[in-house]
């Protein structure tokens, strides 16, 4: 089977554009990836769309009614908080299959304001604060909690981790803030559900990345040059746990991702340089770091604590700002991060270039659950 | 008459309320709500439903400060483990919604009342339950 490669990648700045529609974000992001692959619409030969709020309004095709109606198959897909990476896996998959050389994915979306998630919906009576929260803060700060009991973790470090990842956007000009904000800021910014403040809740934004992958056979044609190979592309669902039906597992799926990602990859954790992991709330990105075996279990808390994954640490963890304050348009995510990974294996990534990085990994949480991780190398 | 808030809260005529777990008799697992198939050993027909116990231990909880318009704030959404078996969430009590005060594996017991006032479009009131600690 042909390895896949990257040969375009980019994203817009994220932030608020009440004005503009769904479709011309992914439209912009499409040609900005087009642009950086040096190709143009009528070169590809399918068009994988993820966008999770219009599931159901065939944004891929409206994408190409503004940007080129080329006749080609459409696929729009939405898998949660993952709903980017699975249209990128989905093309990997087109490709790695025979059917296609040159294949375009696009996440997008658009936001809207306040908490997400929300329990018992249905009949009767509504259930949020009756039958504790389905709010996705108090959701992902009682999968924190649940670190706490095992290991001790505090509130502390928790916030540490929304220090270090506003710190990293302030050098990310497509980040939506590039605002440091202190510890004590972090931690005595509105409590949202305990222990995430405010600071430490992902940013709703709005937003658009997309990707031109193409088989081995077509990045030798057109020349490697800045192109990077897809050395593994996972997705899992949650298997079986005893608490799912009370507590959404965001743990078991990324562990069986990453160990079957690193098998595909050939690779362990320790060769990994750079990793761009889903921090929708600051506890999500604490369980993380075993999850993926940047660590032990139980290290976590020490990672944060002695600096191992800011920029210029043993593996720089969200140098883009994360989903934290780069901002976490939910179907754009997991193509975003494919493009912070790769502008770093490039080499084009400004200040916060993390230098010398030859292997990146990104992973995405969709809840309830799906989990996407790919390894990607300088070809 | 009050309706019970969830389908696994039970109200039996002349006895007290409980929480009804299904049982899958091949494994052993413990799910809320009815179920024709097992989806941890994939067995089918094996499930049967079991009163579950009314005392348990807090695994894990969170303080809920921001909520949707109209729901009373602070509260505690807890994740309690039942004796015997069942993991279920809900609001957390008669305790302080300080984490000082709140305990990893305090033992609470599963408390029937009614559902904070709330009614349904049609004026029905509801039985809800709640985690409340033993001291």
């Amino acid at each position: 089977m042909s390895d896949v490669y990257v040969l375009g990648v980019d994203m817009i700045k994220f932030g608020r554009f009440p004005d503009r529609t769904v479709p011309d974000l992914g439209a912009e992001a499409a040609l900005l990836a087009l642009d950086d692959a040096g190709l143009t619409i009528d070169k590809m030969e399918a068009f994988y769309c993820g966008n999770l709020g219009q599931a159901n309004a065939m944004v891929g095709q409206r994408i190409l009614q503004e940007i080129g109606q080329t006749g080609i198959p459409v696929v729009n897909c939405s898998n949660a908080c993952a709903t980017g990476a699975t249209a990128f896996r989905e093309a990997w998959t087109s490709i790695k299959a025979g059917l296609y050389d040159v294949v375009l994915a696009v996440g997008v979306e658009q936001m809207g304001t306040g908490l997400l998630g929300g329990s018992g919906g249905g009949a009767g009576i509504p259930k949020e604060g009756l039958l504790g929260s389905g709010t996705m803060p108090a959701v992902f700060a009682e999968a924190g909690m649940e670190h706490s009991r095992q290991y001790g973790t505090t509130f502390e470090q928790f916030a540490k981790i929304s220090v270090k990842n506003h710190h990293h956007s302030t050098m990310n000009p497509k980040a939506r803030y590039q605002i440091e904000t202190p510890l004590d800021e972090v931690m005595n910014a509105e409590m949202i559900s305990y222990p995430n403040t405010k600071l430490m809740c992902s940013v709703n934004v709005d937003g658009a990345a997309a990707a031109v992958l193409v088989s081995e056979k077509k990045a030798k044609e057109l020349g490697m040059g800045r192109s990077v190979r897809v050395k593994a592309s996972i997705l899992t669902s949650d298997p079986y746990q005893e608490r799912d039906l009370v507590m959404p597992d965001v743990n078991s799926c990324t562990r069986k991702a990453a160990k079957e990602a690193y098998e595909m990859a050939g690779l362990g954790a320790e060769d990994i340089d750079l990793v761009e992991l889903h921090d929708c709330f600051a506890t999500a990105e604490m369980l993380h770091y075993e999850n993926l075996g940047l660590c032990e279990d139980g290290e976590a808390g020490r990672l944060i604590d002695e600096g191992e994954v800011e920029l210029g640490g043993r593996v720089p963890v969200n140098v883009s700002g994360g989903l934290l304050s780069k901002g976490h348009p939910l179907g754009a995510t997991g193509i975003a991060n494919i493009y912070e990974v790769c502008t770093h294996l490039r080499g084009e990534a400004g200040e916060r270039q993390v230098e010398g990085a030859k292997i990146g990994l990104t992973h995405v949480i969709g809840l309830g659950s799906a989990c996407g991780i790919h390894i990607l190398e300088k070809a | 008459m009050s309706l019970p808030v969830v389908d696994y809260l039970k109200l039996p005529e002349g006895e007290d309320p409980y929480l009804e777990g299904h049982k899958c008799t091949k494994c052993n697992s413990i799910f809320l709500g009815e179920r024709n198939v097992c989806s941890n050993c994939f067995s089918r027909e094996s499930m049967e439903p079991i009163k579950l116990n009314n005392k348990g231990k807090l695994y894990s909880y969170s303080i809920v400060f921001r909520s949707f318009p109209g729901i009373d704030v602070p509260y505690i959404s807890a994740i309690v483990d039942l004796e015997g078996g069942g993991t279920v969430k809900g609001n957390l009590i008669n305790c302080d919604p300080d984490p000082d005060k709140i305990k990893f594996d305090m033992p609470v017991e599963v408390v029937f009342d009614d559902a904070l006032g709330r009614k349904d479009s049609e004026g029905n009131s509801y039985i809800s339950y709640f985690f409340k600690p033993i001291s």
